[in-house]
């Protein structure tokens, strides 16, 4: 079977979907087995579905976990002892988090497979990093939030980094000069939540006097828009409004979960999130979960060939989306891309249990 | 008792007027089934009836229906004996905010008993709500004579509001399950005032094979259950969880049963997205436990089967809804036993013997099941609700003893 390691060595965006299926069809049904052999829970649930990993020959077959079961459920394929992290999403207060259990190895090709990802977009030079955060997200190293992971994963391709906020959420204007002056004229990275970005950076530098120049800095983001819904910004005007307050001329978004750390979607300069060969969305139909033609609204389905210490490399998300091609985006990528329409709808079920207490 | 603040700007008043509520702190209780609150349910049921668009409405029509005086009359046989019953005085509802009409029955169980009702209303947006406000009002505006014993609130988050019209209640309902009562408890009541809690229940149906497969209007059945699950996204305490098969021919009988059933829903429901993901979730979960259930093959996210090795107690945890079925095959319908526990409420069934049944409650003696009923009338409503007699619960007996004369010797 073909090595994670060899899979690292070939560029994320350069095979055509059918040389990265067979691929993706090797790997994954490897991993079923695996979880399905050394996850107790995996192997109880993937017998009530009535599936056998054993016959499985196609990875759009492979059963979906919804990502919820990581609330509810402690799923890990390694023994406990051989936990290196465990990371957590972010959940509001008093509302389940999600837990999932790292090993080494895992947690390490999570790490070189954003950086193969990120660099195809960047390049691969380490920059001056500005994180559009708190330095204290990630004081706490044992339980990494998903921010915290976030900015940390992302620190690898950064050098003099600096928080462009204080504890309090305020911009630290005088750490933000200094790292500009010092770094006039090279390329610098910015990295921040969507949200973040859009309430304690912009809007903070849109109150402010004198102007910063980030002309020269490229800004990843992501983390969702579910909080921007509110300020309804679409994805051009947040480009572009950050664009006429600091200047910034490179902004690139990306989808990407906690239970799947590592291989994310980046967005590319004609707005569609791409798929990379280490990973794959197939967007189920709602009525039956037969996956959608091209065009066709439904759920995602993430999978990916990183998670080996916990099931998790096929998963259910509660996103919606839909399947815009596949080889043929004209940034000359391969593989699929797609776009995110965001959270399902909550349904307001009917009945007349408790669906209504939180209006008190 | 101190009066608390009310915060009115944040009730609105679909029916009535905060000076109603003043008036029904000092008025008189009405006796229980009186001719005022007959006449006035009549005349808002003869209303309903004669808009067309209420026709539109099953459930308002059978509102409607229910609420027509030879139906009441029909009701009162059953406290004919009572002595002199009369209201408490003010019944605070909160009704359930999901289920359109549950409110009305919950009213007019009030106005029966004698009281001046306040109903919080749901706060989820219904036609049938409208509709049945609107006959209230007409009523009233004919004949203002009940106009201080009925008021219909909306508010949102407001503990303010709970904590005000719990403390002038006499008797508070709440419909709406554990969190809800949660919530409600945290709001005082007068010392002697009583409390009727409608918590959070579970439902399972018995179908008997043999029988499922001589009855020749499958369809209307299948509809019948339909109306008793889909129709409230299978989230009713009413609603069966589990469906248990008896007789001899139980797996001919499922595969038509549910294919009858998928029919009907394919036609009638709206199944969103994050339902089905809901229910895949359910389904994984009960998989976990690992008790053995199996899923059973399905063709689309409709309707969703678990096939059990047996029935534990344990495995309710994992109840699903909007169309999650958990099933089992029993050789004898003792075997439910450890499944009707406290929180067991309405066993439907089709096909299984009244003696059966009733020889089931006395050998096994559950610790649940407030009610057995056929399927199809799972939602119909009853003054005796969830063990609650709602006339005797919201009305007060006074007993006048005769003197006793002494004779002076």
């Amino acid at each position: 079977m073909i090595k994670y390691q060899d899979i690292l060595l070939i560029e994320p965006f350069s095979l055509t979907y059918d040389e990265k299926k067979a691929l993706l069809d090797e790997s994954l049904i490897a991993l079923t087995q695996q979880h399905y052999d050394h996850c107790d829970s995996y192997h109880r649930i993937l017998d009530t579905l009535g599936v056998a990993p054993g016959e499985i020959s196609n990875y759009e077959d492979i059963p979906f976990m919804p990502v919820r079961l990581f609330k509810e459920l402690e799923l890990l394929s390694i023994p406990k002892e051989e936990v290196f992290k465990t990371m957590t999403s972010s959940g509001t207060s008093g509302q389940a988090v999600s837990k999932i259990f790292l090993d080494r190895n895992t947690a390490a090709n999570q790490q070189k497979t954003l950086v193969k990802i990120v660099s195809s977009f960047t390049g691969s030079l380490r920059m001056p990093m500005l994180i559009i955060d708190c330095p204290s997200v990630i004081k706490n190293r044992q339980m990494f939030s998903a921010r915290g992971a976030g900015i940390l994963g992302f620190s690898i391709f950064g050098a003099d980094k600096t928080y462009a906020l204080n504890d309090d959420m305020q911009l630290n204007i005088d750490a933000i000069k200094m790292f500009l002056e010092k770094h006039s004229n090279q390329k610098i990275l910015m990295f921040g939540f969507t949200f973040m970005v859009w309430q304690h950076f912009y809007k903070a530098l849109l109150n402010k006097d004198e102007t910063l120049d980030f002309s020269n800095a490229i800004l990843i983001h992501g983390g969702g828009w579910k909080k921007l819904e509110n300020e309804a910004v679409s994805h051009d005007q947040f480009n572009k409004y950050l664009k006429d307050v600091c200047g910034v001329a490179q902004v690139y978004n990306y989808y990407g979960m906690v239970e799947q750390t590592g291989c994310i979607y980046m967005e590319c300069e004609y707005g569609h999130l791409h798929a990379s060969i280490f990973s794959d969305v197939i967007i189920r139909n709602p009525m039956d979960f037969r996956p959608c033609k091209i065009g066709e609204t439904g759920i995602i389905q993430v999978v990916s060939m990183l998670p080996e210490s916990y099931p998790g490399h096929s998963l259910l998300t509660e996103d919606e989306g839909v399947l815009l091609g596949i080889d043929d985006c004209l940034c000359g990528r391969k593989g699929k891309y797609f776009m995110i329409y965001g959270r399902l709808k909550n349904a307001e079920v009917r009945g007349c249990s408790d669906t209504y207490a939180t209006q008190f | 008792m101190i009066p608390m603040q009310r915060n009115s700007n944040t009730v609105t008043y679909a029916v009535g007027t905060e000076t109603c509520i003043d008036k029904m702190k000092k008025q008189a209780a009405l006796p229980i089934f009186s001719d005022e609150a007959c006449d006035f349910l009549d005349a808002v049921s003869k209303k309903l009836l004669q808009m067309p668009e209420a026709k539109e409405y099953a459930d308002v029509i059978t509102f409607a229906f229910w609420g027509r005086k030879a139906s009441l009359q029909q009701l009162k046989r059953n406290y004919i004996n009572d002595e002199i019953r009369i209201g408490r005085g003010i019944v605070f509802h909160i009704s359930p905010s999901n289920v359109a009409v549950n409110f009305a029955y919950s009213l007019a169980a009030g106005l029966l008993a004698g009281n001046a009702n306040i109903v919080r209303l749901p706060s989820k947006a219904f036609r049938q709500v409208d509709l049945i406000c609107k006959a209230i009002n007409e009523v009233l505006a004919d004949s203002c004579y009940m106009e201080s014993y009925v008021c219909l609130v909306r508010y949102g988050h407001s503990k303010d509001t709970n904590d005000y019209f719990s403390s002038i209640c006499d008797t508070r309902v709440v419909w709406g399950g554990d969190h809800t009562i949660r919530t409600l408890r945290e709001s005082l009541i007068k010392p002697r005032a009583n409390e009727i809690t409608f918590a959070d229940r579970f439902s399972i149906a018995i179908i008997d094979a043999d029988a499922y497969l001589a009855c020749e209007e499958k369809s209307k059945l299948a509809l019948d259950f339909y109306n008793d699950t889909y129709l409230n996204d299978q989230n009713a305490c009413t609603s069966p969880s589990i469906v248990v098969w008896l007789g001899e021919q139980s797996e001919v009988a499922k595969m038509q049963f549910w294919r009858t059933l998928h029919e009907i829903v394919k036609e009638r429901y709206s199944l969103q997205a994050v339902q089905a993901v809901d229910k895949l979730t359910a389904l994984c979960l009960l998989g976990e436990n690992g008790e053995g259930a199996k899923a059973l093959t399905r063709e689309d996210n409709y309707i969703f089967r678990v096939k059990l090795e047996g029935l534990q107690e344990e495995l309710l945890k994992y109840r699903g809804n909007s169309g999650f079925f958990m099933e089992y095959i029993a050789s004898d319908i003792a075997e439910i036993t450890p499944i009707c526990i406290n929180q067991c409420q309405t066993i439907s069934y089709y096909g299984v013997e009244q003696k059966k049944l009733e020889k089931f409650l006395l050998e096994c003696r559950p610790l649940g099941i407030d009610r057995i009923v056929p399927i199809g009338t799972t939602l119909n409503f009853s003054l005796v609700w969830d063990g609650y007699d709602l006339i005797r619960s919201m009305s007060r007996q006074i007993s006048v003893l005769p003197e006793v004369v002494k004779k002076i010797q």
